[in-house]
């Protein structure tokens, strides 16, 4: 068994899209918690000093090409794996129904990923193109807290990162279990307790990043 | 038990040959016993079609006790009908009630090609056993039955995965088309058992390949499968052939 | 033709060893030459054919079925027989025989049951090996029952699926000989007539069902493994494809048919409800172990059965047959649930059923579990919990089963149960060696007539499938492989399979073009309706006599008043139907004369003119201790004995009182 045979397999596959998923999982835990650093309500100065490490620190930046190409793998497995998935019954049922017990989003991974995906355009275009890019280029005089701002309180954006935010919510909820699934690990004394930590992980990760725009709608933040 | 009769409307999936193109036969049945059981009355349905003329049905049935694994209808958009754990001959006609319509179609999957109406062929599960479902024991080779004690536990569970009958359920009620509940229960039955370890690494990998080649789809997770299968077949057993296929790739030499 | 059975000579335990020891082998070069013909994919087709396979021989296999997983062998729940006495409890190659024997009612042969009981051993070691996932004890060993009245404990099981993973482990081995190319598989083929070349079977005539093309097969030798023929009853617990076709189809060609009127009915099946019915369900026989059979002891009683207070409810089977009880043979419980019902007895919508009731054993075991808890005062309706909870465990899928067909809970209330035709004792006759009276062709399992006399014990079938496929025919298929080592294969534009071909087609063609009234559904329904009132439970001179008349007559309207839709060249399901039905009726119709030929009562076959006063079954051994193999002429069938010698197990009448 070769690599590429490996990662070209169907199970090869879905653990690349596993662990390419970890690994995003886990990078959101950061970013949520560097932009959390809003919260100290201090005009955005703590937060604005974080970024400006994250996006001058050369190391960091480097890293980041790990990030993207992360990202990349994943969406482009993703979409072909739902291309494959929809090969394999080219003709539909007419009527089709579920038991109860399957979750309606575990159907819908590939919708909520192009969610996804089109929100991360704009979500790159608003904090990566022009701001992050521009700090590196520029230095401290970009306000990044600022621009946020700018972003969060605009009544479009703000409906759009919710809808984004919502799709990340179900993404999470089969993701995060999923992984495991495929992985290998499933058990009956553990795998509730994964299943847990996945819903808590999912929920508290989507309201930390849903209360970034929310705060600065409602002027919770200056 | 109270009886009662009934009156229905069939859409029922009707293909010449397989590569002809299908459409859907509207069909009224009338004075359906809720003691009958759903492919009786197809066979009701059927000895009307005969008696004026038009072609019967054709579906594929055998032992209608739930073993065989040969009957194959999606009812109302589920395998096997609206009940659980169940196949569609053992599915009884108390499940409906007067005035009802039924959607009856045959499995979708690319894998699974329609022969004729609601008979699909189903070989493709046959290539996937050849590829490595078996223990290479010649008649004759066997050692006393006793002389290798087997877990009790484990031996349970082998046998909860060997239960499947290949109808093809997971298949067809997967969103995405995926057979890997049908191969990962006979990986499981055999990784769970001492016999089956001297072929452990290579039966993982020859089964999945010969799975990919025929062109099911991918697991997503969804576990539509195990809800659907009659045999209760857990998706325990995908996680533990993930586990067995990925312990045999990266451990494999090459 | 007198018939030789080539039992081997010397005492009967040396009789396999010396038949081994001295029986022609074949190199293995030669094996790659030549061909063998397997019909059906039971545990007797598959395990043969795999094992065949193994040994280089070129094999074909053929099934009706979409797959050669779905043979019906996959139906059976109870167990399988094996003499290991594993329990120490007294269990040998011996009484296993003599037991057979005895269940049998005198009428196997002595030689092929031995031999049976002698490789039952060697069956268990080769599943367990191919990881057949038996039930087990704590430390890991393997777990018995006892089953069909037994005293010792040597049936081995897979919970209520004991016939579906011994047939997955044949059929992985079948697979694995396909994947290595020993095996060619031709699934959705059904076998339509023997080539015969020079007296010898030499190939067959196969109809693809799929494009219902018809096509030749050439092979050295030809195996039958094509199961029993007991949908001559329509109703039965056969699968809806089983057929009698391809040893009908034999049976024309030459090869005897042995005591075709030895059929066994399964007292435990779930009873008829409608006319709709398409086939019964087998409740397994180890439900007998804790359910009570009983009727009301008044006629026509309206009231439920929990309605019915003990003392007005007769437990005929313990009234009848104190020794014994519920645990009586299978033909004697089925004939006295018979009896009670034509008594006016029964009970349900129908009346046609006798209740197996769960409620003593729910409480009995109940009791068991609050002493073995120590739960001081526990009530009755924790007593009944922890006694469902038992009975879940041993029967949990037979009581599931049962509610989904009948809607009925059978923990609360008793199960309404009837007889229906199961098995087939008859079949193909066959020697020592398994071959037929046609040189070449051989038949396996169920198919032949060989090891269960009239009545077949629980537990047996399995073992008798397996002994032929994977420790019988390889030894003696060689005997008559050794004799064509020289004989190449021969072309399939012989003459030969011409001729077989045209007469096939010709058949179907007839059938095709009679378009008359009658759908096959319907002359089916009739047949069996005939054979299960006249040549059923109970048989007589004046019924059976009348049953050959009115199959005659059923006969020649089908060939007049058949209505078959659809073309010949596609799948069409009614045509196969069609075909089978029509070897069905044949079939009857010598059934019923084998019936009326044999004027005793033995095992399954009962006949009114031969009982004792008490309404028991009376055998005959002074005439009628032989085989009945009757012999196809073209317009008649001629009856040949094979006279039965018991030189070890001395018949003696069998009773259960």
């Amino acid at each position: 068994m070769t690599w590429k045979q490996l990662f070209t397999s169907s199970i090869g596959k879905k653990f690349l899209m596993a662990l390419t998923g970890f690994f995003l999982i886990i990078y959101l835990i950061v970013h949520a918690g560097i932009n959390a650093m809003i919260f100290y309500n201090d005009n955005g100065e703590t937060f604005n000093k974080a970024a400006y490490f994250m996006s001058r620190n050369f190391f960091m930046r480097f890293l980041e090409i790990g990030l993207f190409a992360v990202f990349i793998l994943h969406i482009i497995q993703g979409l072909l794996l739902w291309k494959k998935n929809r090969a394999a019954r080219s003709i539909g049922y007419q009527k089709q129904n579920y038991p109860a017990g399957i979750k309606w989003y575990s159907r819908y991974m590939g919708w909520l990923g192009t969610f996804l995906l089109l929100f991360l355009v704009m979500h790159l275009y608003h904090f990566w193109a022009g701001t992050k890019n521009e700090m590196y280029f520029n230095g401290p005089q970009v306000n990044l807290y600022y621009e946020m701002k700018d972003v969060f309180t605009n009544p479009l954006f703000f409906t759009l990162y919710m809808v984004g935010l919502a799709s990340l919510l179900f993404h999470l909820l089969q993701g995060f279990q999923s992984a495991f699934q495929t992985f290998g690990i499933n058990h009956r004394r553990w795998t509730p307790i994964l299943k847990g930590i996945g819903i808590f992980y999912s929920v508290a990760i989507c309201i930390l990043f849903a209360m970034m725009p929310v705060s600065f709608m409602a002027g919770w933040l200056q | 038990m109270e009886h009662y009769n009934m009156n229905l409307t069939l859409k029922v999936w009707k293909q010449k040959n397989a590569t002809s193109k299908g459409k859907f036969e509207t069909y009224e049945v009338t004075n359906i016993s809720s003691e009958m059981s759903f492919l009786e009355m197809f066979d009701v349905l059927n000895e009307r079609l005969i008696d004026e003329g038009k072609e019967p049905i054709t579906f594929d049935h055998d032992c209608r006790e739930g073993i065989c694994g040969a009957c194959s209808m999606y009812v109302d958009g589920r395998a096997h009908g609206p009940w659980q754990k169940n196949t569609v001959c053992q599915l009884h006609m108390r499940a409906y009630k007067d005035g009802d319509t039924i959607v009856v179609e045959p499995w979708r999957s690319g894998a699974f090609p329609v022969i004729k109406d609601l008979m699909v062929d189903r070989r493709a599960f046959d290539r996937i056993i050849e590829a490595g479902g078996f223990i290479s024991v010649n008649t004759g080779n066997a050692v006393d039955a006793n002389s290798l004690p087997v877990d009790r536990a484990k031996s349970e569970e082998a046998f909860n995965a060997a239960a499947c009958i290949g109808c093809g359920a997971c298949v067809a009620a997967c969103p995405n088309g995926s057979a890997m509940l049908f191969v990962s229960a006979k990986v499981s039955q055999l990784a769970l058992l001492p016999q089956g370890e001297p072929e452990r690494h290579t039966r993982v990998l020859n089964m999945v390949t010969q799975m990919d080649k025929e062109g099911f789809g991918n697991c997503g997770n969804i576990y539509n499968c195990e809800a659907e299968c009659p045999k209760g077949i857990s998706v325990e057993n995908i996680a533990r052939m993930n586990r067995e296929y990925l312990g045999a790739s990266l451990s494999s030499d090459i | 033709m007198a018939l030789d059975a080539k039992i081997p000579e010397g005492e009967l335990e040396q009789k396999w060893t010396n038949y081994k020891d001295h029986v022609n082998l074949v190199s293995p070069t030669n094996k790659r030459k030549l061909e063998v013909i397997v019909i059906g994919t039971g545990l007797a087709g598959a395990s043969a054919a795999a094992t065949l396979g193994e040994l280089g021989y070129k094999v074909k296999a053929f099934c009706f079925q979409d797959s050669p997983r779905r043979a019906h062998s996959i139906a059976a729940q109870g167990g399988i027989n094996a003499a290991k006495n594993y329990q120490n409890d007294g269990d040998s190659v011996f009484r296993l025989f003599y037991e057979t024997v005895k269940g049998g009612d005198y009428r196997s042969r002595e030689a092929n049951v031995y031999r049976l009981a002698q490789v039952s051993g060697n069956i268990i070691d080769q599943c367990v090996a191919q990881g057949v996932p038996f039930a087990r004890e704590y430390g890991g060993l393997l777990s018995n029952r006892s089953f069909g009245g037994t005293q010792v404990q040597r049936t081995f099981y897979a919970a209520g699926q004991t016939g579906q993973q011994l047939l997955l482990g044949a059929y992985s081995a079948l697979e694995r000989q396909v994947a290595l190319g020993n095996v060619e598989m031709y699934s959705r083929h059904e076998m339509e007539d023997i080539v015969k070349i020079d007296g010898k079977a030499r190939g067959i005539i196969a109809r693809n069902l799929v494009t219902g093309k018809l096509e030749r097969y050439f092979g050295h030798a030809v195996l039958i493994c094509s199961g029993g023929y007991g949908n001559v009853f329509y109703l039965s617990t056969n699968a809806m494809g089983s057929n009698v076709t391809a040893a009908w189809k034999s049976h024309k060609k030459g090869a005897y048919f042995a005591n075709p009127c030895f059929t066994q009915i399964h007292p435990t099946c779930i009873p008829v409800t409608s006319d709709h019915q398409s086939k019964l369900t087998l409740m397994s026989e180890s439900l007998r172990n804790d359910g009570r059979i009983w009727v009301p002891k008044a006629k026509d009683d309206k009231r439920k059965a929990t309605d019915i207070p003990q003392e007005e409810r007769d437990y005929y089977l313990e009234r009848r047959y104190p020794a014994f009880g519920n645990l009586v043979p299978r033909d004697v419980a089925s004939r006295a649930a018979k009896e009670r019902c034509d008594a006016g007895y029964g009970v349900g919508t129908t009346k046609m059923a006798v209740y197996l009731d769960f409620a003593d054993a729910i409480k009995r075991y109940g009791k068991i579990e609050v002493s073995k808890r120590g739960l001081e005062d526990a009530s009755e309706e924790n007593i009944i919990r922890l006694g469902k909870e038992v009975i879940t465990e041993k029967y949990g899928n037979l009581f599931e089963m049962y509610e989904k067909i009948t809607g009925e809970n059978p923990y609360d209330v008793p199960m309404r149960i009837y007889p229906a035709v199961h098995y087939t004792m008859g079949g193909l006759w066959v020697n020592y060696e398994l071959m037929t009276t046609v040189p070449g062709l051989y038949c396996l399992g169920e198919a032949n007539f060989s090891d269960h006399g009239a009545n077949r014990l629980g537990a047996s079938a399995l073992m008798q499938g397996l002994a032929d496929g994977y420790f019988v025919i390889p030894y003696t298929l060689g005997s008559y492989m050794a004799g064509e080592i020289r004989n190449s294969a021969i072309p399939t534009s012989h003459p030969a399979f011409e001729e077989a071909e045209n007469a096939v087609k010709e058949r179907i063609e007839k059938l095709m073009s009679i378009q008359g009234k009658e759908s096959v559904e319907s002359f089916h329904k009739r047949l069996g309706k005939i054979m299960w009132e006249k040549c059923g439970m109970a048989r007589n001179e004046a019924g059976l006599l009348e049953a050959i008349d009115e199959i005659r007559l059923l006969k020649k309207e089908f060939w007049q008043n058949v209505k078959i839709p659809g073309e010949i060249y596609e799948m069409n399901p009614e045509l196969d139907k069609a075909g089978r039905v029509a070897d069905f009726i044949e079939l009857g119709e010598l059934i019923c004369l084998d019936a009326l030929n044999r004027r005793e009562s033995c095992g399954g076959h009962f006949r009114e003119e031969s009982q004792t006063e008490e309404g028991e079954a009376l055998r005959d051994d002074n005439h009628y201790s032989y085989v009945a193999a009757w012999e196809f002429t073209g317009d008649d069938e001629k009856l040949h004995k094979e006279e039965l010698h018991f030189d070890v197990a001395k018949p003696s009448q069998r009773s259960y009182k």
